[in-house]
């Protein structure tokens, strides 16, 4: 067993990267870690691509009137941003980069439970995503990303086509859906009971089985748009005795849940960020968890509330909007359990840790936010103004991106093998945080103000708000491109990591070397604790109390003896 | 300057149920405001407090507490039941208009507002109301969604083209203010704005009379064409004084040669006037957006003639 403990903790001369070259052996890989590479480079893209369109957006902004384009542009840019982000970014982000990286290791397994569909589902989403963008650009669609009918149908047949790619990377969220469900029955190491999951896990769980039941309904409602505009069947538009609120029901009876496909692996990733750093478990363990899955199905019933003002009836508004808090409340309640985890902690403030804090400051704001919204006569007032852009930018950014940029440097040195500058990222860090407030909190004063979404110009009063948003995307973009290019430089100049940097107590950490074997693990690890038991370093690390419980330097490979499980 | 219940969140309140609507949302804002200070702040407290402060340091097992689970359960559920039914009376009273409401119909198009008053009076635009009188639109679209939203009454209702929907408000004090349309509606969403105009119950009457529509028939053509200017708000776009706003001044127009993006250029005689006010989309001129609306055939033989008569005298 000794050789098998050395070969874990010294830098391993055969890991997953390195033990084949080729492109083809990436192009035709069924390891989900390298999978997990992929999707994190092409994910990096789109989120490049849409950014970009966002700071065109706010530029556009900066001042009454024309700025830098016309109407017709304008229209065109903030559709494609919010497509690109939500279909292409948002929807897959945390389970196809993350989820796909670690999963597996959280679980003990080799693998996902169907490694080709795994691949499959990859390409999929690469073809998707190739058709969406080609729809965008060629297409010069404006109808935003909602695709309200009857303003959709009546534009060009680009829409149709555009709605059909959507669906094709929806398959792609359905192919991983099931591959995780099925993983996370079936392929949990011996003694991973349900109650020693991760939390990172559990929320992977409740996403999936979002994405399995909710994405059909994207396609049934496309399948729907194609039998209208070819066969003239009226369903969405009155001029053939279709009704366009409809389309609304249909709509966001996918998007709703997809809301939470986007927030609950954000919700895992930063249960994932606070026990380490705080060396104590998540305090209300199962309540944590099994919300988790409350929230997804009772996510399939609150879609009502994006539609308080659309025509619907007052009592379906009034249902939707007393089931709205009843999401709420666990949501929240998960906000406390994770600062009550800091309690007696020992708080270590590195880089992950610190996105972890920051996303607790941004998400609290968008959730507060979201109960103002769902009060009937407020949201009248609210709604569709800036008001809800900035809310949904406060949970979809300040949540989900953030905690997935967190979980990004959480996971680097065990992705990569690098150690990142920690100077850099925490600068980075706070940049990110004061560009999001400065664009995103004026925002929300200009909406209770008045100011209408989708405006490509707006009112003399509203401008000094504007300027301000403007140039907190800004900072906002700098400070991307600064995690960018600390993690550019930790490729090129960063020194190996150690196998736990971070003294973590799942398995990717005690029991795989970084970057891991191309088949995770050297044997089989047997588990005997909870993911989060610091209180029981000796049984986790079975050292000597001062290795791999975190306290190690950076530069000292730890000399940590292998967990007792793995023996 | 008067504020009229204006406040950093929230612009003037000038409808009788806008003090009602504003109290709910600060009720709303500092419980909010309480929680995320209480929580952000118990966040800092164990950063400082409980900060790693030797390598070594090793935690203890914590209990957690039924109590404060229990709490933190119970209480925030009690609070949005407080704010839940506080929001659905205010919805109630806001769903339902007053029986004696004065009505007006409103359409929307792209992207123009059309109100038409109980006489037969119509405007573009320009919403007139009486102060202190429940007034009820009835509202109906002729293309896609939109939604008319009136800040300042804190009211706001899509708009749809296949049935009524509506809004009522009582407005308390006069003055003139901004109407939007929040549902996006294409190229000129974001131009698609009218004033509301809130007078005094007298005022109001002396308007709705002389707005009364008098015998078109008899009325000249560059007369009745000014008046088509102003009803159909040509003068959004397309002023009268040779400034450029979204589309090319009137003044001058007629006669002059125009250049198109094709490059090919024409003489703007009667029939180029006609083909741009039909099917503006036929021809743009340099330099120029395609961002009138697709038609405006809906005009009368002799209303098209006035109005490119009017335009003719713009010189």
């Amino acid at each position: 067993m000794s050789q098998t403990a050395s070969a874990v903790h010294h830098s391993p001369k055969e890991n997953y990267l390195n033990h084949q070259k080729t492109v083809w052996s990436w192009m035709s890989t069924v390891d989900h870690k390298r999978i997990g590479v992929m999707y994190l480079v092409t994910l990096a893209v789109m989120f490049f691509i849409g950014g970009m369109l966002a700071l065109l957006v706010r530029l556009e902004l900066l001042t009454p009137g024309v700025t830098i384009m016309g109407p017709d542009t304008y229209n065109q840019v903030f559709t494609m941003h919010g497509i690109v982000m939500v279909f292409l970014f948002l929807v897959p982000s945390i389970p196809a980069i993350l989820g796909n990286f670690v999963l597996p290791m959280h679980l003990g397994a080799i693998d996902v439970a169907f490694p080709r569909l795994n691949l499959a589902s990859y390409y999929v989403y690469l073809a998707g995503g190739a058709l969406v963008l080609f729809g965008l650009f060629a297409g010069e669609i404006d109808t935003g990303w909602t695709f309200y009918t009857p303003y959709s149908s009546s534009a060009s047949s680009a829409v149709l086509f555009l709605t059909s790619a959507v669906f094709v990377a929806g398959f792609s969220s359905i192919f991983t859906g099931i591959n995780f469900i099925v993983t996370i029955h079936k392929m949990r190491a011996p003694g991973l009971t349900w109650n020693r999951l991760s939390l990172f896990t559990w929320s992977i769980y409740a996403t999936s089985i979002v994405q399995v039941l909710a994405t059909p309904v994207i396609g049934i409602t496309m399948v729907l748009l194609f039998f209208e505009k070819m066969l003239h069947i009226g369903i969405f538009d009155p001029a053939l005795g279709g009704d366009p609120v409809l389309f609304q029901h249909f709509f966001w009876f996918y998007s709703h849940p997809a809301v939470y496909i986007m927030i609950l692996p954000a919700f895992g990733v930063v249960s994932e960020l606070i026990a380490p750093f705080c060396r104590q478990p998540i305090s209300g363990y199962k309540f944590v968890a099994l919300s988790s899955v409350a929230i997804a199905f009772l996510g399939f019933l609150v879609w009502g509330h994006h539609m308080f003002v659309s025509g619907q009836s007052v009592v379906s508004s009034v249902i939707f909007s007393l089931i709205t808090y009843f999401i709420g409340i666990p949501t929240g309640v998960k906000v406390l359990n994770w600062v009550t985890t800091m309690y007696k902690g020992s708080i270590w403030l590195k880089t992950p840790f610190l996105y972890a804090l920051s996303f607790l400051f941004l998400f609290t704001i968008g959730g507060l936010t979201g109960i103002m919204l769902g009060v009937l006569a407020i949201d009248i007032h609210l709604h569709d103004t800036y008001f809800v852009v900035s809310h949904f930018h406060y949970v979809m950014m300040g949540g989900t991106v953030v905690a997935a940029i967190g979980g990004l440097h959480y996971w680097w040195p065990k992705i990569t093998g690098k150690m990142y500058d920690e100077v850099s990222a925490k600068i980075a860090c706070g940049l990110i945080f004061v560009g999001f407030n400065l664009t995103f909190f004026p925002q929300l004063i200009l909406g209770s103000q008045g100011m209408p979404r989708r405006y490509h110009d707006y009112v003399e009063a509203f401008a000094g708000l504007h300027m301000a948003s403007t140039i907190g995307s800004w900072v906002l973009a700098l400070g991307l491109f600064v995690v960018l290019g600390c993690f550019v430089h930790s490729l090129r100049r960063g020194k190996p990591a150690p196998s736990n940097p971070w003294g973590a107590a799942t398995l990717e950490w005690t029991n795989a070397t970084s970057p891991p074997s191309p088949h995770n693990f050297v044997t089989s690890p047997i588990v005997t604790h909870g993911p989060y038991d610091f209180d029981a370093v000796e049984e986790i690390f079975s050292g000597d109390g001062a290795s791999g419980d975190g306290s190690v330097q950076m530069d000292q490979p730890p000399s940590v003896a292998p967990s007792s499980s793995a023996s | 300057m008067e504020d009229k219940g204006a406040t950093t969140w929230m612009p003037e309140a000038l409808s009788t149920m806008a003090p009602e609507i504003d109290s709910l949302f600060y009720f709303v804002f500092w419980v909010s405001v309480i929680i995320f200070v209480a929580v952000m702040g118990a966040m800092a407290y164990f950063v400082i407090k409980y900060k790693r402060t030797h390598p070594n340091e090793r935690t203890e097992h914590v209990e957690e507490s039924k109590i404060l689970e229990t709490a933190w359960i119970v209480v925030p559920t009690i609070l949005v039941m407080i704010v839940f039914t506080w929001g659905f009376q205010s919805f109630i009273k806001m769903s339902s208009a007053p029986p004696d409401s004065y009505e007006i119909v409103v359409r929307g198009s792209k992207w123009q507002w059309n109100f038409e008053y109980p006489n037969g009076a119509i405007t573009v635009n320009e919403l007139h109301v009486p102060v202190d009188q429940p007034i009820k639109l009835k509202m109906s679209s002729t293309d896609v969604l939109h939604s008319f939203f009136i800040p300042v009454f804190r009211v706001k209702h899509d708009v749809l083209p296949n049935r009524y929907t509506s809004v009522w408000f009582e407005a308390t004090e006069t003055g003139e203010y901004d109407v939007f349309c929040t549902e996006y509606c294409g190229s000129l969403h974001s131009g698609m704005l009218a004033k509301v105009f809130i007078k005094n119950q007298s005022d109001f009457n002396t308007w709705l009379d002389e707005s009364a529509m008098g015998n078109l028939d008899e009325m000249p053509l560059p007369e009745l064409g000014e008046l088509l200017y102003q009803q159909q708000a040509c003068g959004g776009c397309h002023s009268l004084d040779g400034s450029r706003v979204v589309g090319p001044s009137f003044q001058g127009l007629y006669g002059s040669n125009r250049v198109f993006e094709d490059g090919s250029s024409a003489v703007a005689d009667d029939n180029y006037l006609r083909e741009s006010i039909l099917n503006p989309a036929a021809r743009i001129v340099e330099g120029y957006i395609n961002g009138m609306p697709p038609s405006y055939s809906g005009l009368s033989e002799r209303e098209l003639t006035a109005l490119i008569a009017f335009i003719e005298a713009q010189q």
